[in-house]
């Protein structure tokens, strides 16, 4: 909303700078964006042109001399209307202009001494120029006295304050309103606005009427005025116009537009002789087509509303009228419609057509009072400045009530949610200020409030009104008292983002919608659907994720194409997925090694033992050592067959381990993600102090050389069994495969730890389990021992 | 030979002897030399049962002496040699320590989790829950409990991802306030946050389609908006720094009454007036108010009862302003260069 200070000035005066006014104006809940003089210049003059001559060495410009006032001065002017007479605005040598500081100067060997100005030049926005603005130096009127400062005579010495308004505010979409609102911010009265007209003999009833078929319209009025004269509009309707935002046209339209800016109710003005005898409001059909005022083909549907004739569709109602009825040059006849229609409709259709000044007004709802009084405005300009003569009586259709809201609230709520100390007087001044009617009894206030108002409902809005008009900033902060209990929060998440930085990889943040193909990669899910929005963006972002490994390896690919290949990432973020019809949320961690990681000096290259690594030193700091297993699969897809891995917990399995399939990623690539809320699910056991043996263990190696299909859990297995339970530790300490054992063998060397809690062992009985070991995997596995 | 000139030959020999000694191995077989089986000194009492009383008493006096001055010197010797030996041991040792370490290669947390544990942190300390709310929310939760009806037009501003009609990406954590409400069975205070993921068809240098937000809710019987302020001004002093200031502006919200735009002075200028704060020395950090009473009602709070306050705000710019990051879609780029930057310990603020 663009508020001109000389307009809302009419209504409530003024006495603090306009910068003062916006800051004010802020800490009460107003907004700003832009706080500027109309014309952003510095003083320009009035003079007039006393010699105009051809300059020598140009075709085109002039050597002119011009009064102005204190001086005359040698001015080159290349405007093609330049002329000895005319009064025109001067910019001096020091001026300032939007386009630049003007300085004397020599232009082809003529002095000149300042710039004659085009309307062009000030610094107005380029919609409200026209030809001759753009082409010539504004020539002002005869009677513009030569000295004085141009633009004050032009009128257009405003200021304007561009504000932001939370949009609970429509009634501050009004110069009137914003004349309450300052008016109660600097506690001013404000005036009245003038409603008076003369009234023909002749009526509007009985020759016009009204066929609302729609719950959507709840207020229709319609007047009829005769005999207009089309013109200009007079300057201060055009510069008003200007300074709120809006191009003049004529004196007419100006004017409907005048009143909406005054009042906030938005107007529609038909060419009553075009339009017939009888509106109908109703909704469109489906499909129904109607051509707007900008000339465009409109197809609507069945939420729109529209204004119609019983032939066709006149208006897009709230939003923009239609071409056919449309103010022009020759129209003698006129009837105004002011009326208010369902903002929830208005904003459907605005939000499909356009945005105008008249739908944002209709979207926030409107006052059902200011619908009378802006037709009353409407006929008092239009009789000022249009030579119209108003007919008598008004057409009216109204399915609503008009009554004003009336709220009751108590001195000691009111302080005990601000947290402050107000008297009784205090808050009545406050809400005189605001202009609420108010009776007080005892501590309790029953506040009427305003129909422009329409914010206003519960004592909670009564409280907002009074703390912003106090001045909600001078609040001052009070503690609360601590709660006995301390707060919580899930330390396992943080700890497992914190354990996989330490361990080297760098956390990541990515975008939870993906492509659709990403979809279920890297996953083997079953039975399940992906969830898809219904509008996205892009196709890009048209799904929420399932794995989040694709997000990790498009990061891979993002670094990867910016030279770093050495990439050590994870993430924690959500998955989602529908399963019979029911929408799933789960919290899951996939991380991502490829490339070196570092381990001191040792760089390692990172392979399928280096994740593993990774996945069982989170795993069993978590507390699910010897819970877990690793069990190879070729299920999944997108990942190598022979080195890839479902991790399983309790049975259950909780996620995927392995490299990315070669023929996705030519690099080696590790991944694997985890289902955290499936893993918190199994709960681990409490950390516990377990009695040290007192007794030595006996440590006792061997090797043993195997087919290469047999896997060193296998051998585990045996060797465990075989064991029994004074075999407390068996451990894997090297892999060989090479010359020294057939091709298609390789040797695995155990280091076996024995102990008894009780007693120290003997080196005979350790030797018989020993014996019992070896037996028992050469003959299950066709094993043989290598170096006993 | 007369013992007298015995124990001069030995000083002499000993002289000699210290003079080629270099290790203190070489020391023990000096101790031989002079007090083995057939050392010198030995030798000096050897034939004793020959002598007088009178003689024995003199040579068991003089043997005695040069004993006692042998050792002292050889020890004194082997002493200093150890030394030397010990030094030498040592320098032989010295290394370049200048050489890289064998340490493990640190990762790194990003700047967003980063900021949701302080955010955390600081309100456990003050007696508030941390709560986890779904991303993939209800228009329910996520609007109407918040008394943002079908067709009301502060849906507008939060341009919705929709699922489908009822299922959408929730907009703002405020959803966990509904559910949280709803969700305390026997109508307890609450003081909780929620901080997460948010999700907006909104996409440029200062918006991105998703981000973060983190949403505080107290609900008790004597909650004030003087206690939202005292809540706020730690809260930014913990955030921001110490001499951080809070400004109250009024604003709207559907979900609260009174609502207020919360500023901060600005971090960067100290409220001086920069290029970040546009000249104004303040920042806008935090949407706030009173919780209103529809909204607590939804919840099963009754409003005459009860009253409370909630508060939201972004976490990207709280992550943009600590970490000085001018664009936030670098926090959602995952560029290694700038995901490595944050590997260590953050500085604290404190509150005084």
């Amino acid at each position: 909303m663009k508020l001109s200070r000389k307009f809302v000035s009419d209504y409530v005066s003024i006495d603090v700078d306009t910068k003062a006014l916006a800051d004010d104006m802020t800490s009460i809940g107003n907004e700003y964006d832009s706080c500027e003089k109309l014309i952003p210049t510095s003083k320009l003059i009035i003079g007039e042109v006393v010699e105009c001559t051809d300059h020598p060495d140009s075709d085109h410009l002039h050597v002119c001399k011009v009064n102005i006032g204190t001086e005359i001065l040698q001015i080159v002017c290349g405007a093609p209307n330049v002329r000895k007479g005319i009064k025109v605005i001067v910019a001096v040598d020091g001026t300032t202009l939007p386009g630049g500081i003007i300085k004397k100067g020599v232009i082809r060997g003529q002095e000149s001494n300042g710039m004659l100005c085009a309307i062009s030049e000030l610094g107005l926005e380029h919609k409200f120029l026209t030809e001759k603005d753009i082409n010539g130096i504004h020539e002002l009127p005869m009677d513009a006295p030569i000295g004085e400062d141009a633009i004050a005579f032009m009128g257009l010495d405003d200021e304007v304050i561009d504000f932001e308004l939370t949009s609970n505010r429509g009634d501050l979409l009004s110069i009137l309103g914003m004349a309450y609102e300052i008016g109660a911010l600097y506690g001013k009265e404000v005036s009245d606005i003038d409603l008076s007209f003369k009234e023909e003999k002749e009526s509007i009833e009985g020759k016009f009427s009204l066929d609302i078929q729609t719950e959507n319209c709840p207020l229709f009025l319609a007047k009829k005025v005769v005999g207009v004269t089309i013109k200009e509009s007079p300057e201060f309707i055009k510069n008003r116009l200007i300074a709120s935002g809006i191009r003049p046209i004529n004196n007419v339209v100006d004017i409907s537009n005048y009143v909406m800016l005054e009042t906030g109710q938005p107007l529609h003005y038909y060419d009553a002789d075009r339009l017939g005898d009888k509106l109908i409001v109703r909704m469109a059909n489906d499909g129904e087509k109607l051509t707007t005022l900008d000339s465009q083909e409109r197809v609507l549907s069945s939420s729109d509303i529209v204004i119609a004739t019983e032939k066709e569709a006149v208006g897009l109602a709230g939003v923009m009228g239609g071409l056919t009825t449309e103010i022009e040059e020759d129209t003698k006849n006129i009837i105004i419609e002011s009326a208010i229609f369902h903002p929830t409709c208005i904003r459907k259709t605005s939000k499909k057509v356009l945005r105008s000044e008249a739908s944002n007004r209709f979207e926030k709802g409107l006052d059902p009072k200011r619908t009378y009084m802006a037709m009353m405005r409407s006929c008092h300009l239009l009789e000022k400045y249009a030579d119209a003569k108003i007919l008598s009586g008004t057409v009216e259709y109204k399915n609503m009530e008009i009554k004003e809201k009336v709220v009751s609230i108590s001195l000691d709520k009111m302080n005990k949610v601000l947290g402050i100390t107000l008297s009784k007087e205090e808050v009545l001044d406050i809400l005189k200020r605001l202009q609420f009617e108010t009776t007080v009894k005892g501590g309790d206030f029953t506040i009427t409030v305003p129909t422009r108002r329409i914010d206003i409902s519960i004592p909670e809005d009564i409280i907002e009104e009074v703390g912003r008009i106090y001045g909600i900033d001078k609040i001052e902060g009070k503690s609360l008292v601590l709660p006995t209990t301390p707060g919580t929060v899930n330390k396992t998440k943080r700890y497992i983002r914190n354990k996989l930085a330490d361990l080297g990889l760098n956390e990541t943040l990515s975008y939870a919608l993906t492509p659709e193909e990403d979809g279920f990669q890297f996953t083997d899910a079953k039975g399940i659907e992906k969830v898809k929005v219904l509008d996205p963006m892009s196709e890009d972002r048209n799904t929420l994720r399932y794995s989040l490994i694709p997000s990790l390896v498009s990061i891979f690919k993002y670094n990867k194409a910016r030279n770093y290949k050495d990439i050590c990432i994870y993430e924690i973020g959500k998955s989602f997925y529908k399963k019979d019809e029911i929408y799933h949320e789960e919290e899951r961690l996939a991380v991502l090694m490829t490339g070196i990681y570092q381990l001191g000096l040792k760089k390692e290259v990172v392979d399928f033992y280096v994740i593993k690594g990774i996945l069982e030193e989170l795993l069993e700091s978590l507390g699910y050592k010897n819970r877990y297993s690793i069990v190879g699969t070729t299920d999944i897809h997108e990942l190598h067959p022979g080195q890839s891995a479902k991790i399983i917990v309790n049975n259950t399995e909780i996620g995927v381990i392995g490299k990315v399939h070669p023929s996705i990623m030519k690099e080696s690539v590790f991944v694997l993600e985890l289902n955290l809320d499936l893993l918190f699910s199994f709960r681990v056991k409490k950390m516990q102090y377990k009695e040290i043996s007192k007794y030595p263990s006996v440590l006792k190696d061997l090797a043993f050389v195997v087919k290469k299909n047999i896997t060193a859990e296998e051998i585990h297995a045996v060797i465990k069994k075989a064991g029994g339970k004074l075999l407390k530790k068996i451990e894997v300490f090297d892999v060989y495969e090479g010359e020294n054992v057939g091709s298609d063998e390789k040797s695995i060397a155990f280091s076996l730890t024995f102990e008894d809690p009780t007693r120290t062992l003997n080196d005979e009985e350790v030797m018989v389990i020993f014996n019992q070991i070896i037996e028992a995997v050469e003959k299950k596995l066709s094993a043989q021992v290598r170096d006993k | 030979m007369d013992i007298n000139e015995k124990i001069k030959n030995i000083r002499v020999s000993l002289e000699e002897d210290i003079k080629k000694i270099a290790s203190s191995r070489e020391c023990q077989e000096l101790k031989v030399k002079y007090f083995g089986k057939k050392g010198f000194i030995t030798e000096l009492t050897g034939n004793m049962k020959e002598l007088s009383v009178e003689e024995k008493k003199e040579v068991g006096r003089l043997s005695n002496e040069i004993k006692n001055e042998v050792t002292t010197k050889i020890s004194a010797l082997e002493e200093s040699l150890k030394e030397k030996e010990l030094n030498e041991k040592l320098e032989s040792e010295r290394i370049d320590i200048s050489l890289p370490s064998k340490k493990l290669k640190r990762g790194s947390r990003h700047p967003f989790q980063r900021i949701i544990e302080d955010v955390e942190d600081f309100f456990v300390s003050m007696g508030y829950d941390v709560v986890d709310g779904p991303e993939l929310e209800t228009d329910e939760n996520c609007f109407q409990r918040l008394n943002v009806p079908l067709g009301h037009p502060a849906r507008d501003a939060q341009d919705t991802f929709y699922i489908d009609p009822e299922y959408l990406l929730r907009t703002q954590t405020s959803s966990v306030q509904a559910r949280t409400m709803q969700g305390n069975k026997e109508k307890t205070p609450i003081r909780m946050i929620c901080p997460g993921k948010v999700y907006r068809r909104d996409d440029d240098a200062t918006h991105s389609h998703q981000f973060g937000q983190v949403e505080g809710l107290v609900v008790d019987k004597d909650v004030s908006l003087a206690n939202l302020k005292g809540t706020l001004e730690l809260f930014a002093k913990k955030m921001l720094g110490e001499n951080t200031k809070v400004r109250f502006r009024p604003s709207f919200f559907p979900f609260t009454e009174p609502s207020v735009e919360v500023d901060v002075t600005c971090f960067k200028c100290g409220g001086k007036g920069c290029p970040l704060c546009k000249q104004t020395g303040w920042i806008e950090l935090l949407g706030a108010g009173m919780v209103h009473p529809n909204v607590l009602e939804m919840g099963g709070y009754d409003p005459k009862v009860w009253t409370g306050f909630a508060f939201g705000t972004g976490l990207d710019r709280l992550a943009m302003f600590r970490y000085e990051i001018p664009d936030i879609r670098y926090l959602y780029t995952n560029d290694i260069r700038f995901l490595e930057q944050f590997d260590r310990k953050d500085e604290e603020n404190e509150i005084k």
